[in-house]
């Protein structure tokens, strides 16, 4: 998958006088599964909105590779995304929604590549008459997975995913998590469940007061207990 | 304007009209309400007037109920970009703002000139006016005028996307600012509709001041759309 990482440098965003994030300095890697963490109001959903190139930094630098990533219309084609909210037409079925997106992203072989991802996420046989709206909170978050994955992204963030999940959700959540890990893409997963984030992340991110107060890898992963040791340490400091 | 910028743009308006094609949802409410504006106007002002005075009560009518009308339209386009936060998959796709904003205008237009045509013969029939006469006249003002409404609703569409009070601002906010669309293509009406008036005069100057607004506008949604819509 993807060999380029994402270098965020010196990124600062402000909001008149309130300073969201203050000269933040991460380096985010293909193959790992980075968890933001924090308390609420720390900058974590600040710092995935400039990522995601919707919000534009107040200062700083952000590079894929060598290339210039931050508000880059271009880049977008490398980012999927993943929210709280599912991020598509409820009117519209499964396999509608995805022909909409795969228009907008260009895709050759849209319908074969629609069919493989529904089949991936266990949609496939929903009938295809059948709109979202009627679907369960655990199936619009997998067609939310669909919609990600369906071009192909270098990047894959996600924001809070599993809140309103029930437990086998969160669970296959994880699996998926893991997998695109495995697969080499890089995985930046925002959350306030430290659970959650020592199950799937190898990398770890605590924010505070809109600065980076924790920033480490542990190749094998992280132990929950580790997670919660880190993150109060954080919140401790300074 | 690229080519990949009308692609963009026809398939977010596809997209919009898709989804109004499965729900039918606008299209009803538009219809329901625009029937009801023009009995209502028809009750209360048909016996009162003097017959010389019907073309020119029948322009204020119609476009009276394309106001109303059309903002149920604008907010519910966009309403649909709210649920399920829609509108954050849309931004981040490869569609560029100003595309977005233009594919919407379109999809606004078009449902809200479906429901144009049910209008003017309802104001048609109710206020014995010919409202026919000049036929290609008339799709041209109806057509300008519908265009500088969504172009300027969309925008503040947009804007109050995530405000909880957003019916009730969107008409205090808008209707303010497209006085000029509303006094222009409602001039050019009453004009078009005066039997007794058959100089076309008139109703080129309004078409003309119609269309320059809506260049004026449609630059301007262009220009605020993607700073207005990413809230940044």
């Amino acid at each position: 998958m993807s060999a380029r990482s994402l270098r965020v440098a010196k990124v600062c965003k402000s909001y008149g006088r309130h300073r969201a994030l203050v000269d933040v300095n991460v380096v985010f890697t293909p193959g790992r599964v980075a968890a933001i963490v924090g308390p609420n109001g720390a900058g974590k959903t600040t710092l995935l909105s400039i990522l995601s190139t919707l919000v534009r930094a107040t200062s700083g630098e952000i590079l894929l590779g060598d290339e210039s990533f931050a508000h880059n219309p271009s880049a977008r084609q490398t980012i999927g995304y993943v929210g709280h909210e599912p991020g598509v037409y409820p009117d519209l079925s499964a396999r509608q929604n995805l022909r909409i997106f795969a228009t907008l992203y260009s895709i050759a072989d849209a319908e074969a590549r629609i069919t493989a991802m529904l089949e991936r996420v266990d949609l496939a046989d929903v009938r295809e008459e059948v709109p979202a709206r009627s679907y369960s909170r655990g199936m619009l978050q997998r067609l939310a997975l669909a919609r990600a994955l369906l071009h192909g992204p270098e990047i894959l963030l996600f924001d809070e995913p599993s809140s309103a999940l029930d437990p086998v959700g969160v669970r296959w959540l994880g699996e998926e998590l893991r997998r695109e890990r495995d697969n080499g893409r890089l995985v930046i997963l925002v959350t306030h469940d430290l659970d959650a984030a020592a199950q799937v992340a190898n990398h770890l991110v605590v924010i505070r007061r809109g600065r980076v107060a924790i920033d480490q890898v542990e190749d094998a992963g992280f132990a929950t207990e580790r997670v919660r040791a880190l993150y109060e340490e954080a919140l401790r400091d300074r | 304007m690229t080519g990949s910028f009308w692609r963009f743009t026809l398939l977010i308006a596809l997209k919009d009209l898709r989804i109004e094609g499965r729900s039918r949802e606008i299209l009803y409410t538009m219809g329901f309400s625009a029937a009801l504006v023009v009995l209502v106007f028809s009750f209360a002002l048909a016996s009162a007037s003097d017959p010389a005075q019907g073309p020119i009560l029948a322009a204020g009518v119609l476009w009276s109920s394309t106001l109303f009308t059309g903002t149920v339209a604008l907010a519910r386009v966009l309403d649909r970009e709210r649920e399920n936060e829609s509108i954050r998959s849309l931004l981040l796709s490869p569609a560029p703002r100003a595309a977005i904003y233009a594919g919407k205008v379109i999809a606004t237009s078009l449902l809200m000139l479906a429901v144009e045509i049910l209008l003017t013969v309802l104001v048609g029939v109710l206020f014995s006016t010919g409202v026919f006469t000049h036929l290609v006249w008339l799709a041209v003002i109806l057509l300008l005028g519908t265009l500088g409404f969504a172009a300027t609703g969309v925008v503040f569409s947009a804007a109050l996307l995530r405000s909880r009070s957003r019916e009730a601002l969107l008409g205090a906010l808008l209707f303010p600012i497209v006085i000029p669309v509303l006094l222009a293509a409602s001039r050019a009406t009453a004009c078009l509709f005066d039997p007794l008036s058959p100089d076309l005069d008139p109703v080129s100057f309004w078409t003309r001041f119609l269309l320059a607004t809506d260049v004026i506008y449609i630059s301007l949604g262009l220009w605020v759309f993607e700073p207005v819509v990413s809230g940044d």
